[in-house]
């Protein structure tokens, strides 16, 4: 019942052509050092799923993405991904562009072992135009063409949680947990780093069980990485950095993906990498942001 | 202060409240600072069973400000809504949405996923659909246009469809274009619906001083006129007030570039002087 590796393990369950589901939003509490592992690994031609945000836009600079299932890609305070920008002006990777709620579908169709889930979301729209892997169908209770969202079953599903424990009792402590709970539901193993390995005994005090929104059976692989999340916020933690992010955009508009590879991850271990952005100590002090 | 002292970001914020009146219990949601001040503004006045969140994870009873907040500052939460959930109230049809779309087409259907004719090698990547596809086939949505232009109203129909419009090719089967639910345009030049003949895009209001001739020639597709065509009403004291508070902070004065008047003719008038 010890689930508990160390990223390098972790990573490499993942391999060449899986298809990944990401967890997060944005630059909110996405599994960062999980994809620093992911960037020093081997593996190519990968389709993530994803609210995509530096995740994403790291996996498709590194070469390592073949196709990405996506709603948006974005940094918030920096609209435009820039790397995964550039990936798609160049043609670079292949894309299934969707909405946010059909990605939800999607998701829930694979967690439930269903092959589809019917919606009106998309219709009438180029999500249907785009994607003809994306079928219509007749119900059998009234007379309207509905969209067959198809399961979007994940070989893996990577998470960033507040605590865990090393049975994989996961515990989120933000404001949102986005759809991480539907992303470890429909993958065949869930990665989840955490800020914090705890006993099990720490969810048996008050109401800590009520923040555990998937159960353990989901959760195949706990790695503790404080600070894991890395420059996206772990709320109420830490937030993002700002400061990083920009320094990481604008290497897209400037000498592209190689130099910050070379500063940041090839060749480096987690704690270097924190070492270079002000230590966990400073990723503790980053400043929640105000919406 | 006097009529004409105000902001062509005030008049516009003024204007997107009025697509929120008599709304009802429903969630309005504005993306981008002038929008959500709208909606905050409908919900502060004359529409205060709307519903809103915090941009993040909770509903609030009370709009919290745009500007100007720490995070530790209390907010009046009413009801936990993440992300997941807003989906599972609001596919029911209960929500406003007011957005800024990249490209508007003469159908209503609209853009912010990517430009150029080639999707697969597209000569801008923006946003993605988010949820425009989801929002535009379950709920009311209305418009934000800072820069009324043949860009943003293009000729044809987007260069990728993120939402659903009044466009009789692309209807679904088994609906009827009457279940799409497109409300206000709300420009820099003036205000319009989608109630002209089939659905076309129509003109409501000019704010003051803009021509009808300038509206039309920054469109790229034909426009209907209402037959009593208005002047944008300005913003009352009261609104100026609580736009104040709601914003205190005044960055409602950088959404537009160079924070220009509301009132055109006093601009005119001060030129000719």
């Amino acid at each position: 019942m010890d689930k508990v590796r160390s990223a390098y393990e972790a990573v490499s369950e993942i391999k060449d052509g899986m298809t990944i589901g990401i967890g997060g939003w944005g630059p909110r509490r996405k599994p960062m050092a999980l994809i620093r592992e992911l960037l020093r690994s081997p593996v190519k031609d990968l389709t993530v799923v994803a609210y995509g945000g530096a995740d994403v836009g790291l996996l498709c600079a590194a070469g390592k993405v073949k196709r990405v299932i996506f709603a948006f890609v974005s940094l918030d305070f920096i609209p435009l991904e820039p790397y995964f920008r550039k990936a798609r002006q160049s043609g670079a990777i292949e894309v299934s562009e969707i909405d946010e709620g059909m990605m939800l579908l999607g998701l829930r169709a694979a967690a439930w072992g269903v092959p589809y889930i019917p919606t009106k979301l998309g219709l009438g729209t180029d999500v249907v135009r785009l994607n003809p892997q994306i079928k219509m169908v007749d119900s059998p209770y009234d007379n309207k063409e509905w969209l067959a969202m198809p399961a979007l079953k994940l070989d893996v599903a990577l998470i960033h949680a507040s605590r865990a424990d090393q049975r994989g009792l996961c515990q989120i402590d933000s404001p949102d947990l986005y759809m991480d709970d539907w992303f470890a539901r429909a993958a065949e193993t869930t990665i989840v780093s955490c800020d914090a390995l705890v006993d099990t005994d720490y969810f048996h005090q008050g109401d800590n069980a009520r923040s555990v929104f998937w159960e353990r059976n989901v959760t195949q692989i706990v790695v503790p990485i404080a600070g894991g999340a890395h420059p996206s916020s772990c709320d109420p933690l830490y937030g993002f950095d700002m400061a990083h992010f920009k320094e990481y955009a604008a290497s897209a508009a400037g000498d592209g993906i190689a130099p910050y590879l070379e500063k940041y991850v090839t060749a480096k271990n987690e704690q270097e990498y924190q070492s270079l952005v002000g230590g966990i100590d400073g990723i503790l002090a980053l400043p929640l942001p105000v919406y | 202060m006097t009529q004409q002292d105000y902001s062509l970001a005030e008049l516009m914020t003024v204007a997107a409240a009025e697509a929120f009146r008599g709304n009802g219990e429903v969630l309005a949601t504005g993306i981008g600072l002038l929008p959500r001040l709208a909606a905050s503004l409908a919900m502060k006045t004359f529409t205060p069973e709307l519903m809103m969140t915090d941009s993040q994870s909770w509903m609030l009873s009370e709009p919290n400000n745009v500007s100007g907040r720490a995070v530790s500052d209390r907010q009046a939460q009413e009801s936990w809504m993440g992300f997941s959930r807003i989906f599972d109230n609001v596919w029911s049809g209960k929500r406003h949405a007011m957005v800024g779309p990249t490209q508007i087409d003469a159908y209503g259907q609209t853009n912010i996923s990517a430009l150029g004719s080639d999707y697969q090698n597209p000569k801008v990547q923006m946003l993605g659909v988010r949820g425009f596809p989801g929002n535009s086939i379950c709920h009311a949505n209305s418009f934000f246009v800072p820069d009324h232009s043949r860009r943003v109203f293009v000729p044809g129909e987007c260069d990728v469809v993120c939402s659903i419009g009044y466009n009789p090719k692309r209807l679904p089967r088994g609906y009827s274009l009457d279940e799409i639910d497109i409300r206000r345009v709300i420009t820099n030049l003036c205000v319009m619906d989608w109630g002209g003949p089939n659905h076309q895009l129509r003109v409501l209001s000019l704010h003051p001083g803009v021509s009808l001739e300038e509206v039309q020639e920054n469109t790229s597709f034909e426009l209907a006129v209402v037959d009593d065509l208005a002047i944008t009403a300005a913003p009352t004291p009261e609104q100026m007030a609580i736009m104040a508070i709601l914003d205190p902070a005044n960055s409602r004065a950088k959404q537009l570039k160079d924070n220009p008047a509301g009132d055109r003719r006093r601009l005119e008038e001060s030129r000719n002087v």
